[in-house]
């Protein structure tokens, strides 16, 4: 019965904060609601015994990624008034694609084919399960090759916010390697044919 | 007793807002990515709701390598957007038509 009250109080947390997102004026308050939202998510997500996950999703989300999205929004001098011209004219269209999608979705993944019935609780876990632990022992051995491709898609993402922000000109003095790779022969090498010149014998004077 | 349903049904419903979200604020593109944050956060609730009820660990696993597909996204969104607004003093989708596409 407690489970059941911390489900619906976060479920209902985390639907209401995704309606206030979609439909708060300001872009300020809506990163806040979106805060709130991965908050009740990380709630859910304690409830299905993901530990790991949910605090990541707390520490490296509502930490890291939502304050990005804060920054972005307050450092943007946003006209909102443009910005929701035709708000009113979309809703709907949009309620009727997301009642559509809702009801086709509905048709699936209600009681009848997911319910208690289709699919029974689990068994419990042992008293001495951890879940970072899980998730480790297979993360760094089964799914090894994929940990180090999310690595370098991290880097690459890293490299490539950077190279697109920055907007100085170059001003220390370093290699350019893309002039480097273009130099060709001709530019640094001349060859020059001349005749030797061979001093006469009796013009060096001896002390 | 909490069944499976119940947390797909969450899952969906949260799918179904970011994607009315998307409809009715598609002039602004930080909302348009938000509304994607959302709906990777429905996804993974899926993800992890079968991961428990199947007692499958690989799902959990592959929530966490969403979430890290999906912080590289926003941060190479965010560095574009940036670098619209320095270009364009604007976010709004409809000012973003110099290819006719």
């Amino acid at each position: 019965m407690f489970e059941q009250l911390v489900f619906y109080a976060f479920a209902a947390g985390l639907l209401f904060a995704a309606t206030m997102v979609i439909t708060v004026r300001n872009p300020v308050h809506a990163v806040l609601f979106l805060v709130v939202a991965f908050f009740a998510s990380a709630g859910l997500w304690m409830l299905l015994e993901a530990e790991f996950l949910a605090i990541a999703l707390v520490l490296v989300y509502v930490g890291a990624v939502m304050v990005l999205f804060l920054f972005v929004v307050m450092m943007l001098d946003i006209n909102v008034a443009a910005l929701r011209e035709g708000f009113s004219t979309y809703v709907p269209a949009a309620g009727i694609v997301a009642f559509l999608m809702l009801a086709a979705i509905g048709l699936v993944v209600g009681h009848q084919h997911f319910g208690l019935g289709a699919v029974p609780q689990p068994p419990a876990a042992a008293a001495d399960y951890q879940n970072t632990a899980q998730i480790g022992r297979v993360l760094y051995t089964q799914y090894v090759l994929p940990f180090e491709v999310a690595a370098v898609l991290l880097l690459v993402a890293i490299i490539s916010a950077i190279a697109l922000t920055l907007r100085t000109t170059r001003q220390t003095k370093a290699p350019r390697p893309e002039r480097q790779v273009q130099a060709s022969r001709a530019d640094r090498v001349r060859l020059v044919k001349m005749v030797a010149v061979k001093p006469e014998p009796d013009r060096i004077e001896n002390p | 007793m909490l069944a499976l349903a119940d947390f797909l049904v969450v899952g969906a419903i949260l799918f179904c807002v970011s994607v009315a979200g998307i409809f009715v604020n598609r002039k602004n593109i930080i909302l348009l990515l938000m509304c994607i944050e959302l709906m990777l956060l429905a996804v993974n609730l899926n993800f992890i709701a079968f991961s428990h009820f199947n007692r499958d660990i690989a799902g959990q696993v592959f929530v966490f390598f969403i979430l890290t597909v999906a912080a590289a996204e926003s941060a190479i969104g965010l560095a574009i957007l940036v670098v619209l607004f320095r270009n364009r003093r604007s976010i709004n989708v409809e000012d973003i038509s110099t290819m006719h596409g």
